[in-house]
């Protein structure tokens, strides 16, 4: 074994540390600076001459100039393999509550952890036989984690195709034991483990080819699949001034989205809101797989207090393992808490390095950046046939509530769908606090396109129609406006407007959400018949009234019946006959 | 015998730089000058070059002055000795008592691991109803107060600070005037609660680097003393001078500014701070109450729109009054549903209530004609500004709820307040007698 490559460090800037070196180094590899007995995990960033910038994972407090600094030769890496579901990981993937069990109450700096087991024991089925042939992202065999077969596949770095040399029978193993041997055609062998490495900034590409994203990606959020859909493997972004909604808005979604496996990346947030989801998910049914929805979810938890750099790397941390689920044929969500934390990374990042700015400071590569990220997202379709997804979320925190910001920019040319929040739906109470006149998407809904634009039409109409009445105040607003206004506001209360708090109207599935617009877009087509503005605020209001417990009665359950012939009695009492 | 370095190679702003060997990153160093000995603390480090940020300000250093290295990071006693005390921002006693060396720690200490933090779950009472009823405190809770120049805004802190149920204060002042130095100890004292208090001051005569330290160590303090399962409230007032420090800094190393001339880590920084509120898993808890002052009252100015992003709501105090409106606890429902049984329909429909009552006075203003139901709402507004806005009142939040349904009762029917029959047929009050206000 050769000696490792060492170096000196020369500059120490906040988490930007400069090392001289003299043999040759690799751009984005990781190394390790000495500290006394702390090893501190640092990541090349430019090298100029026989300098290395290094973004350092960690508080660089009491670092000397002159320490030893070890290159590892290997670039930012992930280990993936069975144990992460209900796992909660720090950016670098350490398992934070074995960190806490060694640590105690706070964060150790060079405290790194493997993120999976070493000794758990996982029940392998094999899938090959000795004399196949395979190649990188072939399923040698599986095992069950928990509700998932978790497919132990053919090292995605591998190229080209392989025979299958050797493979276990049904047993009992560990990460760390060979499943199967495999050779290339000059006859050299590969063991194949349970679990690989991979480089988090590179996507995993052991697929055979990528396809549209066209099919709707359900997230039982009525204003999201009927107005706004999102597609599986497709892309969208939800900017919002503070206090608007994100977070909650991608906690619902985080439990009721109709996926297989929910990533979430909380980068650079408040840690108290990732402390809710750690506590509750375990006690939290899916109802789709009666159990609970941690078993689901991985949680890479970078949180606002915690290293810069380390949150720089959580995103794709976080996307990587999004990707290594997809593989096995499953559809992944990812949802990133901000993403405008971990841009603002890159910044500080770049200012240091005294990088040319470009606008707000930001990085002139900030664009490229983004749009690399979502790139990541998608559809596959892999070799076996089958297929997979990653799609991807992310919220945008735009400085002052701002759009016309570099990162919200940067993504709207991106993504597929824009969510939009606004300060004043959000200050309205109107939750979830998207907006619909300015947000949009790209994909196709469920919802029938004709009712649809009816539905974007009223209100559109029913925004034109309050401005006019702030200057002409009602009395100068004709009765059939103020019917329209009263059908804008009726359609987004009753339809637009989820009570998080209800247990049934906080998801709404995709059966009901058509057979419920449909009747909303008859109200909205029919003709109703009053004597004056007063009997017409009076006929919406109890038609509110009475959606808002249709809304929360179990869908087709006997009071959902109930309700819907007491929606049509009141119906028929106003409406234009013929 | 530590060495003495005298060759200072540059003064700009109050960063100077040395050359010196084997110094630690944000070590501490003492500067000796003919006019006293500051603290000084290392901010970079570039070859021999050692870059230090001069406690005192740099006003009448002269390059022959010496650096003597301490070899460890900024620390702060901690204990029961500092009950009572003041101190300045670099902890050195402001009071006539001796300086202290107890249990000393590092301020700035690394962050709580997520999953030692337990979702919070116990409120914080106040007997402000805007508070307590509308926007529940909540122990661990960082909050802070948003307002322009020349509200109460330290007036609201020390009463939330002399009500609240805590076992320690600490009291962060950042560029304060003496004067209102003076009103939080006069407070405190009147309240019996100066036993249990701790102050970190820096005024505004003080040097501006003074400043940045003050959250640090005032943190660094409450940490000890939660982990020791105590219960412990931080007042940091004014966090703006705060940022406005980390600006002055950030310029003078010319690193690039990213918002109005603030350093694009300004959220890091805040964030850094604000997070060291916590409820720890078996030990005591850190809230934090921030005075924010808004320059322009423009909330998207880069100081409240930072801020904004990471704590947890924010009190909008405007023309004396806790707005509503803007006004928001986002812990509330971790505990305004086990007060009582009433307090979530008392808070969600008088604040409908009063929206609408807003909406009236527009309507009013531009001259449009009054309903009957708006006659009835401008009186339910009024009543409600009187006995439930004002900062001068200060009950019980079971009292503010009754007093909640007898201003709804001296204004409307039970149908009209939309709340669910079952809740008025058990709260609705059925005459005048024992009114719980004078209106
Ligand atoms: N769907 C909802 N139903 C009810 N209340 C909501 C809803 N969405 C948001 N809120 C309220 O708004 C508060 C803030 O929401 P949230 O934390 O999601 O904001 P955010 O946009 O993520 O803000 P930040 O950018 O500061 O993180 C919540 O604590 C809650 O009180
Ligand atoms: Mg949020």
């Amino acid at each position: 074994m050769t000696a490792p490559r060492k170096g000196r460090v020369t500059k120490i800037s906040g988490n930007m540390v400069t090392v001289r070196f003299d043999s040759p180094v690799m751009q984005n590899e990781v190394a390790y600076i000495l500290h006394g007995a702390e090893r501190l995990k640092s990541e090349i960033i430019r090298v100029r001459n026989n300098l290395a910038e290094m973004q350092v994972y960690e508080a660089t407090s009491c670092l000397k100039i002159g320490e030893e600094v070890e290159f590892t030769g290997e670039l930012l890496s992930v280990e993936l393999g069975p144990g992460m579901l209900g796992q909660i990981f720090d950016g670098l993937q350490n398992p934070l509550p074995e960190v806490a069990r060694q640590c105690g109450f706070f964060l150790k700096r060079g405290v790194y952890i493997k993120a999976l087991s070493d000794t758990e024991v996982w029940d392998f089925t094999p899938l090959v036989k000795t004399g196949d042939t395979v190649r990188a992202g072939d399923k040698i065999g599986f095992v069950q984690e928990k509700i998932f077969r978790h497919y132990c596949m053919v090292p995605f770095s591998l190229r080209g195709s392989f025979e299958v040399v050797s493979v276990e029978n049904d047993g009992r193993f560990t990460i760390r034991q060979a499943v199967a041997q495999i050779k290339d055609p000059n006859g050299r062998m590969y063991p194949v483990f349970l679990s690989q490495h991979w480089p988090v900034k590179i996507p995993i590409r052991s697929y055979a080819e990528k396809l549209k994203p066209d099919k709707p990606l359900v997230t039982r959020m009525r204003l999201i699949d009927s107005l706004f859909p999102v597609a599986r493997g497709g892309t969208y972004c939800i900017p919002g001034p503070f206090g608007a909604g994100k977070t909650v808005l991608q906690q619902l979604t985080s439990r009721h989205a109709e996926v297989d496996v929910v990533v979430i990346a909380a980068c650079g947030e408040r840690a108290g809101e990732v402390v809710e989801t750690i506590k509750t998910f375990p006690t939290l049914t899916d109802p789709r797989t009666n159990h609970p929805l941690s078993d689901r979810t991985v949680i890479i938890c970078n949180t606002s207090s915690m290293p810069v750099a380390a949150r720089e790397s959580s995103v794709y941390t976080a996307v990587t393992i999004a990707e290594y689920y997809r593989q096995m044929g499953l559809h992944v969500l990812l949802l990133a808490d901000s993403t405008s934390r971990w841009a603002q990374a890159m910044r500080e990042m770049s200012g240091r390095l005294e990088e040319i700015p470009g606008e707000e400071a930001f990085p002139a590569y900030l664009e490229s950046r983004i749009a690399s990220f979502y790139e990541r997202a998608g559809v596959v379709r892999l070799h076996d046939g089958s297929t997979g997804s990653v799609t991807i979320g992310g919220a945008v925190s735009p400085a002052g509530g701002n759009f016309e910001e570099p990162v919200t920019q940067a993504t709207l040319k991106v993504v597929g769908a824009f969510h939009g929040l606004s300060r004043s739906r959000s200050d309205a109470r109107r939750y979830p606090a998207i907006d619909p006149l300015i947000s949009w998407s790209k994909y196709k809904s469920f919802i029938d396109e004709k009712q649809k634009e009816r539905g974007h039409g009223i209100l559109r109409k029913g925004f034109d129609i309050v401005q006019m009445m702030k200057v002409v105040g009602e009395e100068g607003t004709s009765l059939s406006d103020y019917v329209d206004y009263l059908k804008a506001e009726f359609f987004d209360f009753v339809y637009l407007q989820q009570n998080a708090f209800d247990t049934v109207d906080e998801a709404t599935p995709k059966e009901r959400q058509i057979y419920v617009f449909d009747f909303i877009y008859r109200i909205l087509e029919s003709e109703f018949i009053f004597e004056n503005k007063d009997a017409a605020l009076h006929f919406f209001q109890l038609l509110r009234q009475l959606f808002k417990g249709w809304n929360s009665s179990p869908w087709q359950s006997e009071e959902f019946e109930k309700t819907e012939k007491e929606i049509r009695v009141h119906l028929l009492e106003r409406l234009k006959k013929g | 015998m530590q060495k003495l370095y005298t060759n200072i190679i540059q003064i700009v702003g109050d960063v100077i730089t040395v050359e010196a060997e084997n110094v630690g990153n944000t070590e501490m160093a003492q500067v000796i000058t003919r006019r006293g000995t500051s603290l000084a603390q290392v901010i970079r480090l570039d070859g021999k070059k050692v870059f230090l940020q001069v406690f005192a300000g740099s006003r009448g250093i002269s390059t022959g002055d010496k650096v003597k290295f301490l070899g460890h990071p900024m620390r702060v006693a901690t204990g029961a000795s500092l009950l009572g005390r003041i101190f300045n921002g670099s902890g050195l006693p402001l009071d006539n008592g001796p300086a202290l060396y107890d249990n000393l720690v590092k301020i700035g200490g690394p962050p709580v691991n997520p999953v030692k933090r337990i979702i919070p779950n116990k409120m914080i009472r106040t007997g402000i109803p805007m508070i307590d009823v509308f926007n529940s405190l909540v122990e661990s809770q960082k909050l802070p107060v948003f307002s322009i120049a020349g509200e109460p805004y330290n007036e609201l802190l020390a009463s939330i600070a002399t009500q609240a149920e805590v076992d320690i204060i600490i009291l962060g002042g950042m560029g304060l005037k003496y004067d209102d130095y003076l009103f939080f100890r006069d407070t405190l004292e009147e309240h019996g609660a100066l036993s249990h208090s701790i102050v970190f001051m820096h005024t505004a005569a003080d040097p501006v680097v003074e400043c940045l330290l003050v959250p640090d160590i005032s943190l660094a303090v409450a940490e000890n003393y939660a982990l020791e399962g105590k219960r412990v409230l931080v007042l940091l007032t004014d966090m703006s001078n705060f940022c406005d420090a980390l600006k002055e800094i950030a310029i003078t190393m010319q690193q690039i500014p990213s918002n109005r001339g603030y350093p694009g880590d300004l959220y890091s920084q805040l964030a850094a701070r604000y997070e060291k509120a916590v409820d720890f898993d078996t030990a005591g808890s850190i809230t934090i109450l921030a005075a924010t002052t808004m320059p322009g009252d423009d909330v998207t100015h880069p100081i409240p729109d930072n801020t904004g992003y990471i704590t947890e709501g924010q009190f909008y105090l405007k023309n004396g009054v806790i707005e509503p409106f803007g006004s928001l606890s986002r812990l509330k429902q971790q505990v305004n549903a086990k007060t009582r049984d009433d307090h979530r329909t008392i808070m969600d429909t008088m604040i409908q209530l009063f929206a609408d009552y807003r909406e009236t006075q527009e309507k009013q203003a531009m001259g449009f004609q009054m309903s009957s139901w708006d006659m009835k709402l401008l009186k339910y507004g009024k009543l409600f500004e009187d006995n439930m806005m004002s900062l001068r009142v200060n009950v019980p939040l079971e009292k503010a709820l009754d007093r909640g349904w007898d201003i709804l009762h001296d204004c409307f029917s039970p149908e009209e307040t939309g709340i669910k029959k079952s809740m008025t047929d058990k709260y609705w009050p059925d005459n005048n007698e024992n009114k719980t206000y004078s209106g």
